[in-house]
């Protein structure tokens, strides 16, 4: 929907929030000026980014401060286009801008555009189409497409969602669920909370064509609850779709019924594991359950349940809808390389020049992200390393920058893509300190259901202070290398078995941050294992 | 916190707990409604609520102590959340953390520092949460800014 020249927007997006905008809103209204609370446009470095609807279209200023609102009202908003030049941070018409335009903005296409409030600007920016169309549709017709379209898990394992809701359409149960992971807990990543708190209903939308293909009339979404914006965008979004009849009986007059619950996790990254998720859902200790079954035969109180992340939810309506004008899963399957398609949605993280949301087609280059995208480093130093993938995800060089960055080739390279997030450190970052506070967080997060998980990360914290404090390096290097090829094979989850992933490549990529000799020329460290002689202490 | 007596702060934690009794797995939603309301959860508080929603003392104790949201003892008058992890640490979270736990100290015992894993703020790190209020690209001078009127 178009809205009236002078109209402001100003992101009520946290990070916008963390850094003032909440004050820049206020001023404006202040001043009389209705004010629009969008998401965020992603390009987080220029936030509070205000835009000002003008005849050139909208138009940005960013790194607005509030005693700076009254400088920009006093010659007139609507022509901010035409004065544009003599404005500090002006930013021109914000589609336009060569960050934002030269991205393949598809799960992020309405952040930052629509007022995520209003189910009126969804509806303009095509919301609701593929709710409609999939309803038309029988449900294995729905999860016939969304096979077709190759979309794939993105919460990290990267397995395809079709397949998933295949068997749970097809397993026997009076009771079935969709289940929404929004326990967002890695590091350098925000794409979900940028997409609930910016897009809300989209979530909502991709759960409903969820419940009608699977079979499910309840849906529960857990958030984490270090995330009170988004939980306060999601439910006002709920009341929003119960109200306007999207959500509850007889939906749109199809016949569905499908009820969408909220509910808060409670400070424990594990519960980010689908399976903890399940039993933190059901009011118990967020512990990891053994597979099989896996939950879509077993899963919410032992019901076949669909469980997947928000990004994934929010790729459906698009996928059942139109692109470009024809079908949203041929359009889909187009974009991206070999197994991996469609678009993935990078987060730019860490000691970033630039940080924000890069949506791409799989198989852009890390280098593009970190150098182009990303501009290097806030402190302007050299990157020395960036962690791809979260928590969990491997340290890489700036040698392997020409990696494409798809499930595969990253997987082929010891690494994974996870959930999108790249964190970037400079040359100041110490990376055996990287590697223990790996250990060390699994040691404080693990559920403690598996041993080599619970006793896993304790023993590896303590070896890697032995390598740090220079005491029998090489062979507390060789007790840390089996000890992560025990974690990796046999933990319960991936919590334990990737713990490894951040430590053994820190290892791998830069030895002389563990063995202190290596800096002064020493021959390279041997891994190998040393039966002889003593001990590791 | 206001102190209210034994009698009505169980009589509160039941009517919490009996409004949730129709939802699925209603224990979580309830710890955290009795942790939002009433600051923190009690021992009795624990009888209660297992009696409502019967379940065993040792289930909902299980709960409570699994997760770190759930408080058993009263927030100090004011708190501060740093994020400590991967991405903040990557723009100095750790000297940050260390300054504001001495700042923390210097302003007594009504002031709680804790340390936080992603708020998701994670390109405009370092990241805080300050008496409920989030918080990006964090400095000690902000901190010290942000925390003035909290004098001993």
């Amino acid at each position: 929907m178009t809205r009236a020249t002078g109209t402001v927007y100003v992101p009520g997006d946290a990070a916008a929030v963390s850094v003032g905008a909440d004050e820049v809103a206020v001023a404006f209204e202040a001043a009389g000026v209705p004010v629009i609370r969008n998401g965020s446009r992603g390009m987080l470095w220029l936030e509070p980014l205000v835009e000002v609807v003008t005849g050139a279209g909208r138009v940005g200023v960013g790194n607005v401060s509030a005693d700076e609102v009254p400088t920009l009202l006093a010659d007139g908003l609507d022509r901010l286009d035409q004065r544009g030049d003599d404005v500090r941070g002006y930013l021109g018409v914000v589609d336009e801008h060569p960050w934002l335009a030269s991205q393949r903005r598809v799960s992020f296409e309405r952040v930052g555009v629509v007022d995520p409030a209003s189910v009126v600007d969804y509806e303009a920016h095509g919301g609701w189409a593929g709710l409609r169309r999939a309803l038309s549709l029988s449900p294995a017709d729905v999860v016939a497409e969304v096979t077709a379209s190759g979309l794939r898990g993105r919460g990290g394992a990267g397995f395809p969602a079709g397949v998933k809701w295949k068997t749970v359409r097809e397993a026997e149960s009076d009771l079935k669920f969709v289940a929404c992971n929004f326990d967002e807990g890695d590091s350098g990543t925000f794409a979900d909370r940028m997409v609930v708190e910016g897009d809300p209903f989209t979530l909502v939308e991709g759960m409903t064509i969820t419940g009608h293909a699977v079979g499910a009339v309840e849906g529960y979404i857990y958030v984490r609850s270090e995330y009170p914006h988004a939980i306060a965008a999601l439910r006002r979004a709920i009341d929003t779709a119960y109200t306007h009849g999207y959500l509850g009986r007889d939906i749109l007059g199809s016949g569905l019924t499908f009820d969408l619950h909220v509910r808060v996790g409670a400070g424990a990254y594990i519960c980010g594991e689908e399976s903890s998720m399940l039993d933190s859902l059901e009011g118990r200790r967020g512990e990891v359950r053994a597979k099989p079954p896996i939950p879509a035969i077993a899963g919410l109180f032992g019901r076949p349940t669909a469980v997947n992340n928000v990004l994934t939810l929010c790729a459906v309506p698009m996928i059942m809808g139109s692109v470009d004008g024809g079908p949203g899963w041929q359009r889909y399957a187009e974009l991206g390389v070999g197994r991996s398609l469609g678009t993935q949605v990078f987060q730019l993280a860490g000691n970033v020049a630039r940080g924000g949301i890069v949506e791409l087609p799989f198989g852009v280059s890390l280098r593009e992200l970190v150098e182009e995208y990303a501009g290097g480093t806030r402190t302007g130093r050299p990157v020395r390393a960036v962690q791809v993938g979260g928590p969990l995800g491997a340290y890489l060089p700036p040698e392997q920058f020409d990696l494409p960055l798809d499930y595969e080739s990253l997987a082929e390279a010891g690494a994974m893509l996870g959930h999108g997030g790249l964190v970037v450190f400079d040359d100041t970052v110490d990376m055996a300190r990287m590697a223990r506070f790996a250990m060390e967080f699994c040691a404080v997060e693990s559920c403690g259901k598996c041993t080599p998980c619970r006793i896993g990360s304790v023993r590896g914290v303590e070896t890697i202070d032995r390598i740090i404090a220079g005491h029998d390096v090489s062979l507390n290097l060789t007790l840390l290398d089996d000890l992560c090829e025990t974690m990796t094979k046999g933990s319960l989850c991936a919590m334990g078995g990737l713990t490894p992933m951040p430590v053994q490549s820190a290892i791998k990529y830069w030895p002389e941050d563990f063995d202190a000799g290596l800096a002064e020329g020493r021959a390279p460290l041997s891994i190998s294992i040393q039966r002889n002689g003593e001990g590791p202490n | 916190m206001t102190i209210t007596p034994a009698t009505d702060r169980a009589a509160l934690v039941r009517a919490i707990a009996v409004q949730h009794l129709d939802e699925r797995g209603a224990l979580m939603p309830v710890l955290h409604d009795v942790n939002e309301e009433l600051g923190h959860i009690e021992r009795q508080d624990v009888e209660a609520i297992a009696d409502v929603l019967n379940l065993s003392i040792a289930d909902v104790h299980g709960v409570i102590s699994f997760y770190k949201d759930f408080r058993t003892a009263p927030a100090a008058a004011h708190t501060v959340a740093l994020c400590r992890a991967e991405a903040c640490q990557a723009v100095g979270a750790e000297a940050l953390y260390a300054d504001t736990v001495q700042r923390a100290g210097e302003l007594g015992d009504d002031v709680e520092v804790d340390e936080i894993f992603c708020f998701g703020n994670c390109a405009l790190g370092p990241s805080g949460m300050i008496d409920g209020r989030l918080y990006g690209r964090l400095s000690t001078d902000r901190v010290t800014e942000l925390t003035r009127g909290w004098q001993p």
